[in-house]
């Protein structure tokens, strides 16, 4: 007689691979695009590089501090399909609503016309769909989309996708009278999401504007958002960008940027990293002229178990241009910080000036900090520094205020607040400011004004 | 107003204060001298509250209530002011705003309400005239690169905004050329009132000709040894300290 096993395993559903769901689902995507244009060329092969090259992990130099694992096990959906409505009184907080605005925002990686303004007097702010679909765009689209994009594992897997995100043109000699506000929300609609905004920002020569970007996930469940934005200043043109982070803790975000700088041209991006689960900013600036300056700056306060890695690059490829980093980060409980900074000036990039600062501040002893400047100087009249400090909060400054009055917790945010504001100091919306400001008090739990 | 009654206090397990009283009360000025290593700094630090010391036994009373537990704030909030021997540099923090902060936290801590800003800034600028502080100054971080003297005028500023029941200077002479002397000890002699009173913590008589003091006190290993007038401080400066070791003897 044999008794009869059952083998229970082949009953348990193998839940598949983010990675193979993605390439599975190429087919469903590619029923929802044209596949016959020279953008779906750039996506099929971007897919191919990222089929080859798999999600990053800690084996490469690159990702050694910061692990997707955790993050890539959720089954996310890749195309939410109910569109939840939103009403603005819910989401009128994640707005710089104190200032007039254009809008550019999704919902669950969709366009909102409901909460967005767009225009196309004098410049565009619009969709990246219609900019990919419409003929009107395709000289732009041609020479600018996935220029600069590198062609790595999650950047590629952003353009196997890409339909939808922020398309921004400025015209040369123009200059965008108000800011330019592109928000992702996420709604929870599905138990777990997957979004890759793909936004474009071209900005002519002697053109200026001012944009702030936020991703917001609207409820606990999990979000991963893989964005990938390319930005490209013309000669003289002027850009003053804003990341604000600062999203539920089921949230991870890949921020890839990539900027293309022409001569006289200054881009400067702040980034204020409040949290998340895991954060990552690929921050590359490439400077294809002379005279040009970029500005990375960055406040990070995290705390619990967040994690926020700030991966910049500065490519200096022609003489007498600048760079300047400071990045500041504040870091509680068992969170965890990565600054990668890297500067590569050129043999041809004489009189370059590159400047980097990163300061840290472990508040907590259980906290990390893994900071890496990595300078590649192959020009020999450059002047080029780098800093890096970790430290605590100055105890006999503490008991210096707290004999003034100032009882310990509001001494501390006075001590934090002044560390980081170095950086607070180069924002120029006065409304941002404020906002970030707040932010800030808040997420050091006081309630003081800090108007240092 | 201040009864301080067997202090005996350490640092890492090092006894510095070994049985010191002390009584001051309102309106009245008392000095207090002695060698290097006496305890002078560590009973400022004590009664001001710093953590790293320890109070092994003993008490310190404001105005009847034992204030030996409270954190530094509670004891600024209750009066105490102490003025710093070597004043901290807070970077990014201006002088007006962190005494700002200071003023509207106190407040907070009595259940008032903020300080409305047109009478924060009418107090701002008597108090800094009364110390001949540049208005520029003021929007300075706060100490950082100032010079010795720059560093205990703000002190005296400070301590002439927050308006403290007991003030206590620790070396506030020290670094001060004479007409800085002269500004500072002005501005102390200004805010005394018979309801306040002020320790004075020095190695010179000097200071005392401008702030005379009711009592002068030598605190030699941890206590006081002895007591006087005004005199004793003379007396100090012509012989030294050595014989009060050898009267103790």
């Amino acid at each position: 007689m044999y008794s009869v096993f059952k083998d229970f395993s082949t009953f348990k559903r193998n839940k598949m691979e983010l990675k193979d769901k993605l390439l599975s689902s190429y087919v469903a995507f590619e029923n929802r695009v044209d596949t016959n244009s020279d953008v779906h060329e750039i996506r099929s092969q971007a897919l191919e590089n990222f089929e080859e090259l798999g999600f990053p992990t800690r084996k490469l130099e690159a990702w050694k501090y910061t692990s997707l694992n955790t993050v890539l096990k959720q089954d996310y959906s890749l195309f939410p399909n109910t569109e939840r409505a939103i009403e603005l009184v819910d989401v009128k907080q994640y707005f710089i609503h104190e200032i007039d605005s254009y809008k550019v925002v999704f919902i669950d990686g969709k366009y909102s016309s409901f909460l967005s303004q767009t225009t196309h007097e004098h410049y565009d702010v619009c969709l990246m769909s219609s900019a990919l679909s419409n003929a009107k765009y395709k000289p732009v689209i041609d020479k600018y989309f996935n220029k600069i994009a590198k062609q790595d594992n999650l950047t590629s897997l952003n353009t196997a996708f890409a339909v939808e995100g922020a398309y921004i043109h400025i015209p040369k000699n123009t200059e965008v009278k108000k800011p330019i506000q592109i928000i992702n929300f996420t709604t929870g609609s599905e138990a777990a999401t997957m979004v890759q905004p793909r936004n474009l920002v071209v900005v002519g020569e002697n053109a200026h504007v001012q944009i702030i970007e936020r991703h917001q996930s609207l409820t606990s469940n999990a979000v991963l958002t893989n964005v990938v934005t390319e930005i490209f200043a013309d000669k003289a043109a002027n850009i003053d960008y804003y990341k604000i982070q600062d999203d539920e803790i089921t949230a991870s975000l890949v921020d890839n940027s990539y900027i293309e700088q022409q001569s006289n041209s200054v881009v400067s991006v702040h980034t204020f990293s409040f949290g998340g689960n895991i954060t990552r900013n690929n921050l590359n600036f490439y400077q294809k002229g002379e005279h040009i300056d970029s500005i990375l700056k960055g406040i990070t306060i995290i705390e619990g178990k967040q994690h926020v890695d700030h991966h910049t690059l500065v490519h200096h490829i022609e003489p007498n241009c600048e760079s300047h980093q400071d990045y500041k980060g504040i870091y509680d409980e068992r969170s965890t910080g990565v600054f990668n900074g890297k500067v590569i000036v050129e043999k041809e990039a004489q009189k370059t000036n590159a400047y980097q600062q990163n300061n840290n501040v472990l508040v907590s002893d259980k906290a990390t900090i893994n900071a890496k400047p990595q300078l590649e100087i192959f020009a020999d009249d450059v002047k080029c520094s780098h800093g890096c400090t970790i430290g605590q909060l100055d105890e006999d400054a503490l008991f210096y205020m707290q004999q003034r009055g100032i009882p310990q917790k509001e001494g501390r945010a006075l001590l934090m607040f002044a560390f980081a504001n170095t950086v607070l100091e180069s924002v120029r919306i006065p409304e941002v400011k404020q906002r970030i400001t707040k932010l800030i008090a808040n997420k050091l739990n006081v309630n003081i004004g800090f108007d240092l | 107003m201040l009864k301080i009654e067997n202090l005996n206090a350490e640092i890492d397990g090092k006894a510095i204060l070994k049985g010191l009283n002390l009584e001051v009360n309102p309106g009245e000025v008392h000095a207090i001298m002695g060698p290097n290593g006496a305890g002078k700094s560590t009973m400022a630090n004590v009664i001001a509250g710093k953590e790293e010391y320890e109070v092994t036994a003993g008490t310190i009373e404001l105005n009847g209530e034992d204030i030996s537990e409270l954190a530094p704030e509670e004891r600024a909030h209750n009066g105490v002011f102490l003025s710093f021997q070597y004043p901290v540099e807070i970077p990014g923090v201006s002088v007006t705003n962190f005494i700002k902060t200071a003023i509207n936290e106190s407040r907070k801590a009595q259940g008032l309400e903020e300080m409305p800003a047109k009478d924060m800034l009418k107090k701002i600028r008597e108090k800094s005239e009364l110390l001949e502080i540049d208005r520029k100054f003021l929007g300075r971080s706060l100490n950082e690169g100032f010079s010795g003297g720059e560093k205990k005028r703000n002190e005296i500023f400070q301590m002439a905004m927050l308006e403290p029941k007991l003030a206590i200077l620790d070396e506030t002479d020290s670094g001060l050329d004479i007409d800085a002397l002269r500004i500072v000890a002005n501005g102390v002699n200004k805010l005394k009132s018979k309801d306040n009173a002020v320790i004075v913590i020095t190695h010179y008589q000097r200071l005392l000709d401008y702030i005379v003091p009711d009592f002068v006190h030598v605190l030699h290993d941890g206590k006081i040894v002895k007591t006087g007038d005004a005199s004793l401080a003379l007396e100090l400066e012509a012989k030294g300290y050595d014989w009060i070791k050898q009267e103790l003897v």
